[in-house]
């Protein structure tokens, strides 16, 4: 490469500078320090690669061009959820989160970066209001992790070798925290009832016993349906004394028991649903909250933001310096924990959005969503051959639909669905083969009951 | 550390400024929390309408959930209109010092660079943000076309086979590959390997990712002369236990281990695995490529070195890389093209499941594949260099600086370095976390010390990138000098510090993590038992 190459994102790349700060280090040019690496392993070859610089114009031209290729929610109706979903963003998010102190902000200490750690702890207290808990950590990588995270928690602060889950699980986010659980654990399900869909109490009894070191349940469950009787849960498992984890739906606490009110002992899950982009799943904030209680904060496998006290009477630090010793920062592999760089900026568009809709907004959201859904349930269950909800319990914002009385299966159907505009739920019949042609629907605040209506319509012709 | 008096404080902030004045002063809003600036019954109209007709057929949708499973309480969630949020945040974040605030230069093993703001445009598009991971494949070909784009890139720098960019994380990188360590000598019956092998001077998340995924970790210590763990060393820890190495190149010292390549191969020998940690690859893009080492198995951090923003702790994403005779083990779903389409391939026979949601971090890959884009080989080979000038330059200037050394002195050091203050320290008293604290009083971001072990004493770890002018690096220099000369004459000025800050110091003085708040409703019942703050 010549020395006169210039880039806009290299400063000193400007004419004259490398020459005279190489004559500052004393060296003749770059390669006298590269010779820190023997020669024999340094590249020497051709990268297949892109050669040249493109200026931003070019770059942006490329990158929409490839990206037009992608057909999005605008294109098509969406009422597929399952771990990701599509609520509205509120335009304060965006604003927030595109500030570029927040957005370029990394390591920093409390006396330079009070204002990033001081919205990190309203996110963490926020999320506490929320979820009921005393103690929330910063973020971790998403509500799959968060999960595995809870469960590896609990084997440090249990001293038990045994788990009881629940048994309908995302089977995706199973197969994290089965890769999270490792050998830590030995794993038993507990069934749903087949009829309402919830936790089969008798069996969960028949399973947790003194050797249980945690109960995990889902609330809403993955496939939609919502605990009738968490504080029996709750008595089961801590009778037996083991621990209760729960992963939740954020976006159903404003009217749905929150965790800490039947007594979890550590709560997860994922925050997209608060107002973050669905990205194509890749936005997400992992969710993790404990109890006040030292054996539990001391296993909290993340950064925490805590207040305090400073040289200045009166004055408070936001600092996530509390104790390193929980994390690999602090303890390398003792600390047993991978969450490094996280997720903090999706924490802060979590908090803008509770602040944003209070606790009214958050008891509507839950309304709207619960509304919306049981109409659209009650709409399609009026269709021949089709059934929703296929479980008796109540749901809050996904269903499945069973679609086994129509000659169709869920395949074809989401085919012709998609020639229609719409996206139709997932297909969970391979992976849920004992409930025949079954797909898991969402309906959330952002449809509307035309869009609603305009489903139920493109069904029953797809199914005629 | 004892509290200041209000004398001492007011003492400080209006009379003594001629002595600590550093032509800085951070911006210092006495900004209350937003539960402080609470007003009970506030609402913002935020939320899509629910059709009356709907609402009032559905009226009774709650009465089918019985009182155990509905929320007894509201959330004690903050009460205020949107422009008072709006005005918060925006307070926050001048209370913040993001990369684009000023200088960047002591920031070690977090590659510091800029992030081009086109590409927050572009991952900011519809296109982008409004795609659900479940829709079918022909209405994803966009970010698929990237993201295999992206992955032969990554293949070609890295000198590996097929790429997985689930990890969203360097640590949850790292953990990916410990993970398919574990699977692939599962595979081979072999699980009496349950040993690896890392250096004291890797990242962290190396022993950490491994302990994770149910291994015992072996710490290797670098040779206080050259830097390198050497061959003695390494021999006498590789047994038939031995699953593999998990290794930063170059080291978090910025020294680049000479002896990796045979290393590599010790350890192949004894029939484990090769991980290289990829974190501090800024310094040798285009110019060293891991497979040509001998691994197995890298992970990139997107948010480093392919310039995705660091977001104030994250969103990040790990990218891993891996040989062909690894590719079965990754989580799925991959990326593959069939020469008309893109498609997620499902089908890996030994496949470690997932280790996230989805297919990972797709907007970063976005940002990651236009930065690429914007710099071509020639320009990430240009980047590399500039990292390595700038940080030489930067060394050759700091050690100049009365009480600073720089460890491992007859080793050359590439993208970054640790230097120690011990000198200073037993001549002055002034520590390495008093420098930094008063560096923070000059509009530089302080400067990263180390990980853990602390090997080198009162250290300090400045990785400048390709991302700062000349101008800033003498900035730093210049703050470096007029410090020490401080330590010197006046050291309670740095032992005192900051003084041009938002805040002072913390202090900690609690047994139990129990005593600190996390939440505003721990603060207030502390405060609340306490009487009042």
């Amino acid at each position: 490469m010549t020395t006169t190459f210039t880039h806009r994102f290299i400063p000193n790349s400007s004419p004259g500078v490398r020459e005279e700060m190489l004559a500052e280090i004393g060296v003749g040019s770059v390669e006298e320090i590269y010779e820190e690496i023997p020669a024999e392993l340094r590249f020497t070859g051709e990268l297949n690669l892109p050669r040249d610089p493109l200026s931003e114009a070019n770059v942006a031209r490329v990158v929409k061009s490839i990206l037009e290729k992608n057909r999005t929610t605008a294109d098509y109706l969406c009422f597929v959820g399952a771990g990701c979903y599509d609520h509205y963003a509120p335009a304060l998010l965006a604003e927030v989160m595109g500030r570029s102190e927040f957005l370029t902000a990394y390591a920093g200490i409390e006396v330079t970066d009070h204002g990033r750690f001081m919205a990190m702890f309203e996110y963490q207290s926020m999320m506490g209001d929320l979820l009921d808990m005393d103690v929330v950590g910063s973020a971790v990588y998403d509500g799959a992790t968060a999960s595995g995270d809870a469960l590896q928690m609990a084997s440090r602060v249990a001293g038990r070798r045994e788990l009881v889950l629940t048994q309908n699980i995302d089977l995706d986010r199973l197969k994290v925290m089965l890769n999270y659980i490792g050998s830590w654990f030995d794993v038993t399900y507990v069934r749903d009832d087949p009829v309402t869909g919830t936790v089969d109490l008798d069996e969960l009894r028949e399973k947790v016993s003194e050797n249980t070191a945690a109960v995990y349940i889902e609330n809403p469950g993955y496939l939609g349906v919502v605990q009738t009787r968490p504080e029996e849960i709750s008595r089961i498992a801590h009778e037996k004394g083991a621990l209760l984890i729960v992963s939740v739906n954020p976006a159903s606490l404003g009217v749905l028991a929150p965790p800490g009110q039947y007594g979890a002992d550590i709560a997860c899950g994922d925050g997209q649903p608060l107002g973050l982009p669905m990205a194509c799943g890749g936005a997400r904030l992992g969710i993790l909250a404990c109890r006040n209680e030292h054996k539990f904060v001391h296993s909290l496998p993340m950064l925490m933001v805590g207040i305090l006290r400073t040289q200045v009477p009166g004055e408070r630090a936001y600092t996530w310096h509390a104790l390193f010793d929980r994390i690999f920062y602090g303890t390398r592999e003792e600390a047993r924990s991978i969450s490094g760089t996280s997720s903090f900026l999706m924490a802060l568009g979590a908090g803008v959005y509770m602040a944003l809709l209070g606790p009214k907004g958050m008891r509507d959201l839950g309304v709207a969503n619960m509304q919306k859904a049981a109409y659209a349930m009650g709409r399609l269950d009026s269709l021949a051959g089709v059934k929703a909800p296929v479980f008796s319990g109540p749901h809050f914002n996904e269903f499945l639909v069973d679609f086994s009385g129509t000659a169709k299966t869920v395949a074809e159907i989401n085919r012709a669905l998609l020639d229609r505009g719409i996206l139709g739920g997932k297909d969970v019949s391979t992976e849920l083969p004992r409930l025949g042609q079954v797909a898991l629907y969402c309906v959330t605040e952002n449809r509307t009951q035309s869009e609603i209506d305009r489903l139920v319509r493109s069904i029953d012709e797809v199914i005629r | 550390m004892t509290d200041l008096t209000d004398l001492e404080v007011e003492a400080d902030r209006f009379t003594a400024y001629k002595e600590i004045d550093t032509g800085y002063r951070a911006v210092r809003w006495h900004e209350k929390t937003l539960y402080e600036q609470s007003r009970p019954g506030t609402v913002n109209d935020i939320l899509p309408a629910v059709e009356p007709a709907l609402a009032a057929e559905m009226a009774e949708v709650l009465d089918g959930l019985p009182l155990e499973a509905r929320r007894a309480v509201p959330p004690a969630l903050p009460e205020l209109t949107e422009p008072e949020i709006l005005r918060h945040y925006i307070r926050c974040s001048q209370m913040t010092f993001g990369y684009d605030s000023g200088s960047n230069v002591g920031v070690g093993t977090c590659t510091m660079k800029y992030s081009p703001r086109l590409d927050e445009q572009l991952a900011g598009l519809p296109k982008v943000t409004d795609l659900h991971p479940l829709q079918p494949e022909e209405s994803l070909q966009g970010v698929l076309e990237i993201m295999y784009s992206m992955r032969n890139w990554l293949c070609e720098l890295g000198g590996m086979d097929e790429v997985t960019f689930q990890p969203r994380g360097g640590g949850h990188g790292a953990y990916t590959n410990a993970c398919v360590m574990r699977a692939y000598h599962h595979s081979r019956g072999e699980d009496f390997r349950d040993e690896i092998i890392t250096c004291a001077v890797s990242h962290p998340c190396n022993p950490a990712a491994a302990a994770a995924a149910g291994y015992k970790v072996i710490s290797l210590y670098p040779d206080p002369v050259t830097g390198e763990i050497g061959i003695d060393a390494l021999q006498a820890a590789i047994s038939p236990r031995t699953a593999g190495i998990m290794v930063t190149a170059p080291y978090d010292t910025g020294v680049f281990d000479s002896k990796i390549a045979e290393y590599a191969r010790l350890v192949h020998e004894a029939g484990g695995l090769v991980s290289l940690d990829q974190a501090n690859f800024n310094g040798v893009m285009t110019r060293l490529r891991a497979g040509d080492l001998g691994a197995d198995m890298v992970h990139f951090n997107l948010h480093k070195t392919f310039s995705t923003p660091h977001g104030s702790y994250g969103p990040g994403a790990g990218a891993v890389a891996v040989k062909r005779q690894f590719v079965a083990f990754l989580p799925v779903p991959l990326v593959s093209f069939d020469g008309s389409g893109y498609h997620l391939d499902y089908n890996l026979a030994h496949s470690i499941g997932k280790v996230g949601t989805f297919f990972g971090m797709v907007p970063n890959v976005v940002k990651a594949y236009a930065y690429v884009l914007a710099m071509g080989s020639d320009g990430l080979r240009a980047a590399s260099e500039w990292a390595v000038i700038n940080n030489n330059y930067l060394i050759r200037k700091l050690l100049e600086v009365r009480g600073l050394d720089i460890s491992f002195p007859n080793r050359r050091k590439l993208q970054e370095a640790r230097f120690t203050l011990r000198k200073l320290y037993e001549d002055t008293g002034v520590s390495t976390t008093d420098f930094n604290y008063r560096l923070a009083d000059f509009g530089v971001a302080a400067y990263f010390e180390s990980h853990v072990p602390r090997i080198i004493d009162e250290p300090m770890t400045p990785e400048p990138t390709e991302g700062q002018s000349r101008d800033d690096l003498d900035r730093f220099i210049g703050a470096f000098h007029q410090i020490s000369e401080e330590a010197y004459t006046v050291p309670d000025v740095v032992r005192t510090a900051p003084h041009r800050c938002i805040v002072r110091r913390e202090i900690h003085d609690y047994e139990s993590l129990t005593e600190v708040p996390f939440t505003w409703r721990v603060w207030n019942k502390q405060h609340r038992d306490a009487g009042g703050e």
